[in-house]
């Protein structure tokens, strides 16, 4: 028992672990709620294009502030919230194809935000933070933001709850009921983009659309009501948060994967074992 | 947030005049003119691709009339929220985590308002509609656990929670048997003593001559409106089916009977 419990609080001494920790679980929580209505859209490829979009942003605020990590999360939101009513706009205008038209801005703009960290010399340690996450860097203030804008976003998804269900279950009902369905879609790519932005430095960019669908996903095997889904989606990722940091710690493996992987695994798990649904109890 | 608008006494419930509709740059409906009174039981019928779901659509003020105007008791559809669209089933995902009774209730959030959550007397508009309907057990139910039939009455008990007074049904009857087909023409006149008007988009034209009022044969144009015994004469039929007529034991019978391919299937 004292060992499990020495094992359980050794690096709780660290003030890093414990600011990542909460960062880990507050980030789980905010996008694995979200996640639910991405999950449910069907909009993955969106949200790994939102996160990968916003690295030009935070490029350019990582040159203007000479490295210094506070005023990266300004940015981050600033051009998640630009890029998202771009996508989003640029998506209804039906020229290109959905999926290509984002896929062009996507790459473009992930290219773009890579030449300019390129031009720092000390840039492969930074970029690799920004792509793969740097949860145990994360600063006291930032962690004060980020719950901010986290408890703003879980409120409006609470706040418009039958709104974007409705606007995601039976978007011709809710033209019919005459909700403001164009605002309403925006709020959410919105939404979206800000919890973007929180997460960046806990799972980074290229990691951010498993946080966004994962727990999400997993909850869909397991529950067959949208609150219990968004319920099932944060617990689960919460301990993949906490339990992905003791490996990281442990292990010596980058945070934002061993976060990932332990989302994943859960993932995997459900989807062989869960009740009724499994893939072992199928012919 | 949510506008309603009163309704003009004098003014029938459906009025549309010289309506056309384009749709990708094509033309999707042409000048079309008829109205509807209070508590009539309309069959819309034509072959495929017709614009029955697109006349539905500008009716319920989902899509935009090219030229012409739709008329709801004397004003544009865009205020009202008395008209429903019953969805067609093959345009429903059913595996969305929701329980007959959460899509019911969500024919009742004009009502709420903004950021109102549903009541008591919500729930007994809920629980009244699937009694009406005959699926009040089911009310706990995901959607996807429903049969065909069942799916249908529940975007009926919808409807009433909405307390639509125009409810617009897109090939209700299409893929359900027999019995499930008789239940719910039987529940179309239980509709009409409630005083709603239903328009119905079928295929079915044995089914429109004996269950509706009237019948719209629409293909682009509308070819004909009136009751059975004049639209679905043969020389009619023929000008809206073209070579998709053929005669078998006297009857008329349509060469398209499925539903799919509709229009511009579930495009906002």
């Amino acid at each position: 028992m004292t060992a499990l419990y020495d094992w359980l609080v050794e690096p709780l001494q660290y003030g890093f672990m414990v600011r990542g920790l909460a960062a880990a679980v507050l980030v789980g929580i905010v996008c694995a709620v979200v996640g639910t209505y991405v999950v449910l859209r069907g909009m993955a490829f969106f949200g790994d294009a939102l996160a990968h979009t916003i690295l030009p942003g935070v490029a350019v605020g990582y040159l203007v502030s000479n490295g210094a990590r506070e005023p990266l999360f300004w940015w981050a939101l600033g051009t998640a919230v630009a890029a998202s009513l771009g996508i989003g706009a640029i998506t209804k205008s039906g020229r290109i194809k959905e999926d290509t038209a984002i896929g062009i801005i996507f790459a473009g703009m992930f290219a773009l935000g890579i030449a300019i960290i390129s031009t720092v010399r000390s840039y492969a340690v930074d970029l690799s933070h920004f792509l793969f996450g740097d949860v145990l860097g994360v600063t006291p203030q930032s962690l004060v933001w980020m719950a901010v804008f986290g408890g703003v976003v879980l409120l409006l998804v609470l706040a418009f709850y039958k709104e974007f269900l409705t606007i995601s279950f039976d978007p011709v009902l809710a033209t019919t009921l005459r909700l403001p369905v164009n605002r309403l879609n925006n709020l959410l790519l919105v939404l979206i983009a800000v919890t973007v932005a929180v997460a960046m430095q806990t799972v980074g960019v290229a990691l951010m659309v498993a946080m966004l669908v994962t727990p999400a996903a997993t909850a869909s095997l397991l529950t067959r009501r949208l609150p219990s889904m968004m319920v099932i989606s944060a617990t689960l990722a919460a301990f993949s948060g906490v339990i992905g940091l003791y490996i990281s710690y442990y292990l010596g493996i980058t945070s934002g994967s061993a976060i990932v992987l332990t989302a994943t695994a859960f993932f995997l798990l459900v989807f062989l074992f869960a009740p009724q649904r499994g893939l072992l109890w199928k012919k | 947030m949510y506008p309603h608008i009163h309704h003009l006494p004098d003014q029938p419930i459906l009025d549309i005049s010289r309506l056309s509709v384009r749709y990708e740059g094509r033309g999707a409906l042409e000048n079309i003119t008829f109205h509807l009174h209070a508590g009539e039981r309309v069959a819309v019928v034509g072959p495929n691709g017709a614009g029955k779901s697109t006349l539905f659509k500008v009716v319920a003020g989902v899509l935009p009339p090219a030229e012409g105007e739709v008329r709801v008791y004397g004003s544009g559809p865009g205020g009202h929220v008395c008209i429903a669209y019953l969805p067609q089933r093959s345009h429903v995902d059913w595996q969305f985590p929701v329980s007959v009774g959460d899509v019911v209730m969500m024919g009742r959030i004009a009502k709420l308002g903004l950021f109102g959550w549903p009541r008591k007397r919500d729930w007994d508009f809920v629980h009244a509609a699937l009694e009406t309907v005959g699926i009040a057990d089911l009310e706990k139910r995901q959607i996807g656990q429903l049969s065909g039939g069942q799916q249908q009455r529940m975007f009926i008990a919808r409807a009433l929670a909405q307390e639509a007074e125009l409810m617009l049904m897109d090939e209700p009857l299409t893929g359900l048997d027999t019995p499930s087909q008789e239940g719910l023409l039987a529940l179309l006149g239980e509709l009409q003593r409630k005083g709603v008007t239903v328009m119905v988009a079928t295929h079915d034209l044995d089914q429109a001559a004996r269950y509706f009022d009237r019948i719209l044969l629409l293909n682009h144009r509308m070819v004909a409106f009136g009751a059975a015994g004049e639209v679905l004469a043969p020389e009619v039929l023929l000008k809206a089916y073209g070579g998709k007529l053929r005669m078998v034991n006297g009857k008329v019978v349509t060469d398209d009977t499925c539903c799919d391919g509709d229009d511009h299937d579930g495009t906002l």
